[in-house]
C-alpha cells in the first residue's frame, strides 16, 4: 500500500483566476468541509506538495511560475486544475494575455469543472487525484526516478 | 540508577519514543481540529505523513545538508539517551544546543531566503529559552544536590515543591521548544504562508521526515523534564508525573489554538522577564532556606 494517497499535501496556486475558485479551494479547509480529514495539508511550499492545485487560466505572466512550481515539487505529483478558467481558458480564453487552460504549461491529470468549481467538486478532484498519484508512485518503482523526470518534461 | 536501568531506559526510549511522539502528534492535531469545530485528521495521520515523505523522490539543494539533518537527529536521540540513562542534565543541555544548532547551520546551507530567516529566527529562539533550561537543571541541583536524572527521580522530595517558580518558567519556555503559537517563529505546524515553511522551506522528502522523527524524540524528553518536577521516591508519583505532562500538552495545545504569533522581540523580552522574576526568585528563595 501506498501512503501518498493518505496524506497529500497541496499546494494552492492562481495562474489568473477571477478568484472565484481561490475562494472555494479556501472554504474546503474550514470546518464545513474540513479536508484535513483525509490528511490534506495546505502547503505554501511546493518542495513539500504532492498535489498542485492551480486555478484560473495561464497568461504570459504565470507561465514561468506555474512552471517552476511544478519542477520544484517532488515525484510522485499530480496537477489538479480547479474550474473552467483553469481547464479550458473559460470566460477569458480570448483574452489577448490569455493562454488558455493549464495544459498548455503543465501536464493535467484532473480536471474539476464549473465556474466556480464547488468545494465538494474540488475535494471529488483532489480524491480523483489521488488514485493518479498511487499509479505514479507505483510506476516510480519499476523506473529510476530520473528517467520518469525526462518523461514528464517530454510531455509537458 | 545502575548499568542494567540505565540500559533499560535508552532501549526503551529508542523504540517507544518515537510511537509515543508520533501519537502525541496525532492526539495534538485531532485536538487543535477539535478546538477549532473540525473533525480532524486521524490520530495516526502523523505516521502516514511520516512514511508518505519516506516514498518521495529525495530532492537535495546540496551535499552537506543531509549531513547535517541527519546530525540533529543524532544529537536528539544522543540527548535523550543521556536523559532516560538517567544522565546528567547539564550534558543533556549542552547536547540539546549543540543539537539544535545542525539544523540551524542545515537550514543556512541551504542559501534559501526563506530558509535563512527561519534559521536567525531558531537561533533568536534559542536565545529566548536556553537561559531558563539552565535555570531548570540549576534549580533541580539547589533541591537534590545533584544534577544527576536518576538522582532527581529517586530523591524524597517533590521537586515542585521548591521549584514553583522553575515550573512555570519551564511551561512557558516549552512553548517555543514545541514550536507552538505565539512562539513558533522560526517553523510552525499550521500557517504555512508566512516564511514559506521557515526552517524546513528546502528540506523534502527523506529529509523532512528525519526532521519530524528527530520532533518525535524531542517532544518526549522535553515532557520528561516536566515528569522530573513531579517523579520522586513516592510509589504514586510516576503516575501522577504523566498526568501532569499530558496536561502540560494539552496547556500547550490550548494556548497554541488561542494565540496568534507575536514578534521576536516579544519572544526574548518574554521568556527572559519570566526566567528573571519566576525562575531566578525561585532560586534565591531556594538559597536562602
Ligand atoms: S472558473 Fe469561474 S470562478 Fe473560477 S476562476 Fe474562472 S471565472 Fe473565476
Amino acid at each position: 500500500m501506498s501512503y501518498v494517497t493518505k496524506s497529500p499535501w497541496i499546494i494552492h496556486y492562481d495562474g489568473s483566476s477571477c478568484n472565484g475558485c481561490d475562494i472555494e479551494v479556501l472554504a474546503c479547509l474550514t470546518p464545513m468541509y474540513d479536508v484535513e480529514r483525509f490528511g490534506i495539508i495546505n502547503t505554501g511550499n511546493p518542495k513539500h506538495a504532492d498535489i498542485f492545485l492551480v486555478t484560473g487560466s495561464v497568461n504570459e505572466q504565470s507561465i514561468k511560475v506555474v512552471k517552476q512550481i511544478y519542477d520544484q515539487m517532488p515525484e510522485p505529483k499530480v496537477v489538479v486544475a480547479v474550474g473552467i478558467c483553469a481547464s479550458s481558458g473559460g470566460i477569458f480564453k480570448e483574452c489577448y494575455n490569455v493562454l488558455g487552460g493549464i495544459d498548455m504549461v503543465v501536464p493535467v491529470d484532473v480536471y474539476v469543472p464549473g465556474c466556480a468549481a464547488r468545494p465538494e467538486a474540488i475535494i471529488d478532484g483532489v480524491v480523483k487525484g489521488l488514485g493518479v498519484l498511487a499509479e505514479k508512485r507505483a510506476a516510480m518503482d519499476k523506473k529510476p526516478a530520473a528517467a520518469a523526470k525526462a518523461e514528464a518534461k517530454e510531455g509537458a | 540508577m545502575n548499568l542494567t536501568t540505565s540500559i533499560i531506559g535508552i532501549v526503551a526510549y529508542l523504540i517507544l519514543a518515537p510511537i509515543a511522539g508520533g501519537l502525541l502528534a496525532g492526539i495534538d492535531r485531532k485536538i487543535s481540529a477539535r478546538m477549532q469545530g473540525r473533525c480532524g485528521p486521524p490520530i495516526l495521520q502523523p505516521f502516514y505523513d511520516f512514511f508518505k515523505l519516506l516514498e518521495k523522490e529525495p530532492i537535495t539543494v546540496n551535499k552537506v545538508q543531509d549531513f547535517y539533518v541527519n546530525c540533529f537527529l543524532i544529537f536528539i536521540i544522543i540527548t535523550g539517551c543521556i536523559f532516560f540513562a538517567g544522565g546528567d542534565l547539564l550534558l543533556f543541555i549542552f547536547t540539546l544546543t549543540l543539537a539544535s544548532i545542525f539544523l540551524v547551520v542545515a537550514a543556512f546551507s541551504s542559501n534559501s531566503p526563506y530558509a535563512q530567516v527561519g534559521a536567525e529566527r531558531e537561533l533568536l529562539q534559542m536565545m529566548a529559552y536556553e537561559p531558563m533550561i539552565l535555570l531548570t537543571a540549576i534549580g533541580f541541583y539547589m533541591v537534590n544536590f545533584s544534577f544527576k536524572v536518576s538522582d532527581t527521580v529517586t530523591s524524597d522530595v517533590m521537586g515542585i515543591i521548591y521549584l514553583p517558580g522553575i515550573f512555570i518558567g519551564f511551561v512557558f519556555i516549552l512553548t517555543i521548544k514545541l514550536r507552538k503559537s505565539p512562539f513558533d517563529l522560526s517553523m510552525s505546524h499550521h500557517a504555512h504562508q508566512e516564511l514559506v515553511k521557515g526552517l524546513t522551506t528546502e528540506f523534502s522528502g527523506r529529509t523532512l521526515a528525519v526532521i519530524e522523527l528527530a520532533h518525535w524524540y524531542e517532544n518526549i524528553f522535553l515532557l520528561g523534564i516536566v515528569y522530573l518536577f513531579i517523579a520522586h521516591s513516592a510509589v504514586w508519583s510516576p503516575i501522577a508525573a504523566v498526568i501532569v505532562c499530558l496536561a502540560v500538552y494539552f496547556l500547550e495545545i490550548l494556548i497554541d489554538n488561542n494565540y496568534a504569533r507575536m514578534k521576536w522581540q516579544f519572544a526574548i523580552n518574554s521568556s527572559w522577564v519570566v526566567a528573571l522574576t519566576v525562575g531566578f526568585v525561585n532560586m534565591l528563595v531556594l538559597y536562602f532556606i
